[in-house]
């Protein structure tokens, strides 16, 4: 089991546990807003994206190759940005904090 | 309670949900019905041909919206209904078991469903499935478990076919891809794709077969002999069709609003009648950026043309002039295609390996689609430069060495 917490748009804090699967997945069926996942969570389309928290980033890990490319899409992008239909939930992750893009 | 409006929307899929989730967001405080002849809780359609039909996954994973976030946003969803007619003077709909629901805006959605050619011999065929819905996919699966040999046919090399060929393939399927044309994907790519997903499937071992026109289908038992033209005939257990989709377009076409290859739209999604809009799939529109009416069967069409009608619902004008995406997911590539390539006349190909590279198309020096295999960052280049109409060096694109940021003329 991992906790994920969420910080939206509207600066709603969500905190969620999930077991497995990945982490937009469990944003999307919670009605994490700002999450949409459009594509169904296979990195096409770049409406999964978060910001991962400083202190985070090391447990994350790094973004794939086709992932960071996609990330360009998104104009707001950084150093912390995800799209985090690619990251999968595991205890590895347990206590991450994100916040959602837009 | 009498003057609260009523949003009826027919059709409960990747277009539908979205607008109706998009309507509550623009602030429509009105009720909110959504229609669907499917049972099942909304769900992603691109995962039932790749993922979901190969990793034999569960349509809860593959929600487009959790349960509760319908009830949360007070959207009623009527699942396992069929809508038979619309009747625009008393602005009602009536379900095939005679309920009349009453609207002020009427929404359709209806997508489209898969088509079945007239083949000699294919109503009696066994085990012969389309690929549309969850409920063909679980039928698939029960055939393809149920089977022996475990013979696979695919009627139709366009990337639905193409799609389940691979993921049966992967569960262990001798299949074989019969299509009609000269080379597969013949309908949405060009020869250069063409070749190389044949040549990808080849190597898994499917067997791609084109110029067969297949005629009929013979059956004994449970065991089928697909016959073409050329008088090749193949054995089946299981018989997929994947040659295209019919628009459902009957319920608008009955009451005379305007079809013309699909509901035909203005840029706000309005249909011909007032206080009628239809979205996604079922859709003839005009696309802005390349002057051009088009019909598009893709995701992205179906959720940016619903955010554009709820918006013009809620009184906020906005017109529809979004760049077109597309993807398309086979074994370990992925496919991945911005702009509509109709009407290039030149093209650049960016080589980086045997499984990485893009194909640019152009007219002129304009720069209309992108094709990228395993290539997210042509992809996204690609887009980027669409939408800024930028002139590229084709020279310099040509060049897999050259930095994408560089290559921009203007
Ligand atoms: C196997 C498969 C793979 C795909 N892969 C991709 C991909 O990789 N990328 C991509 O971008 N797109 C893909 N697509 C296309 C994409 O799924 C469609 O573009 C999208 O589903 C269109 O959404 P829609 O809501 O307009 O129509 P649909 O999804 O067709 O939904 C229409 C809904 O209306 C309902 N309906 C119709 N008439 C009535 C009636 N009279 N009463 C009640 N209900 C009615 C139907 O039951 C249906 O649920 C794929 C499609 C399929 C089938
Ligand atoms: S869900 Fe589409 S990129 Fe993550």
């Amino acid at each position: 089991m991992a906790k994920i917490t969420f910080i939206t748009s509207d600066n709603e804090k969500v905190t969620l546990e999930g077991a497995s699967g990945s982490v937009m997945q469990l944003a999307v069926n919670n009605g994490v807003s700002g999450i949409d996942g459009d594509c169904g969570g296979v990195c096409s389309c770049a409406t999964c994206h978060v910001f991962v928290a400083e202190k985070d980033l090391e447990k994350v890990g790094d973004a794939s190759e086709i992932e960071t490319d996609m990330l360009e899409l998104a104009d707001e992008a950084n150093e912390f940005s995800r799209l985090c239909c690619q990251i999968e939930i595991s205890e590895a992750i347990d206590g991450i904090e994100l916040t959602v893009a837009k | 309670m009498s003057n609260t409006k009523t949003c009826v929307v027919i059709g409960a899929s990747h277009a539908g949900v979205n607008f109706a989730f998009a309507l509550r967001k623009e602030g429509w405080q009105g009720n909110i019905v959504l229609f669907d002849k499917d049972e099942t809780i909304p769900y992603h359609r691109p995962p039932l041909s790749k993922k979901y039909l190969e990793l034999e996954d569960s349509i809860q994973n593959n929600l487009l919206k959790p349960i509760e976030s319908y009830e949360k946003d007070n959207i009623t969803l009527s699942l396992g209904k069929v809508v038979s007619k619309i009747d625009k003077e008393a602005k009602t709909i009536e379900l095939n078991d005679g309920t009349i629901q009453s609207y002020d805006v009427l929404v359709l959605a209806t997508g489209a469903r898969a088509f079945v050619p007239p083949i000699q011999g294919i109503q009696q065929a066994k085990n012969v499935f389309t690929l549309r819905n969850a409920t063909d996919v679980a039928n698939i699966r029960k055939a393809f478990h149920a089977s022996e040999q475990k013979k696979i046919v695919v009627i139709g090399g366009g990337y639905i076919g193409l799609e389940t060929a691979a993921s049966l393939k992967k569960l262990g399927a001798n299949v074989t891809v019969l299509e009609r044309e000269e080379r597969i994907l013949a309908r949405v790519t060009t020869p250069y794709l063409s070749t190389f997903f044949t040549k990808i499937h080849t190597d898994y071992g499917v067997h791609i077969c084109v110029n067969k026109g297949v005629t009929e289908i013979k059956t004994n038992g449970n065991k089928n002999t697909v016959i073409c033209a050329d008088g090749s005939s193949y054995e089946a257990d299981v018989i997929i069709i994947g040659v295209g989709i019919k628009v459902n377009t009957e319920l608008a076409s009955e009451v005379g609003i305007v079809i013309n290859n699909g509901i035909e739209v203005d840029p706000t999604a309005k249909t011909s009648e007032e206080g009628v809009y239809a979205i996604g799939d079922c859709t003839y529109h005009y696309n802005k950026l390349y002057n051009a009416f088009v019909r598009l069967e893709s995701v992205q069409n179906a959720v940016d043309q619903a955010k554009v009608a709820a918006a013009n619902i809620c009184g906020k004008p906005t017109v529809y002039n979004a760049l077109p995406w597309f993807w398309s997911d086979q074994y370990d590539i992925k496919l991945q295609i911005v702009g509509l390539s109709q009407g290039f006349d030149n093209s650049v190909v960016r080589f980086e390996d045997e499984n990485k590279f893009s194909i640019w198309y152009f007219k002129g020096d304009r720069l209309l689609a992108v094709d990228s295999i395993n290539n997210a960052k042509s992809y996204v280049f690609g887009t980027k430069y669409i939408k800024a109409n930028a002139i590229l060096d084709k020279e310099k694109l040509a060049n897999a060495e050259s930095d994408l940021k560089t290559i921009v003329v203007n």
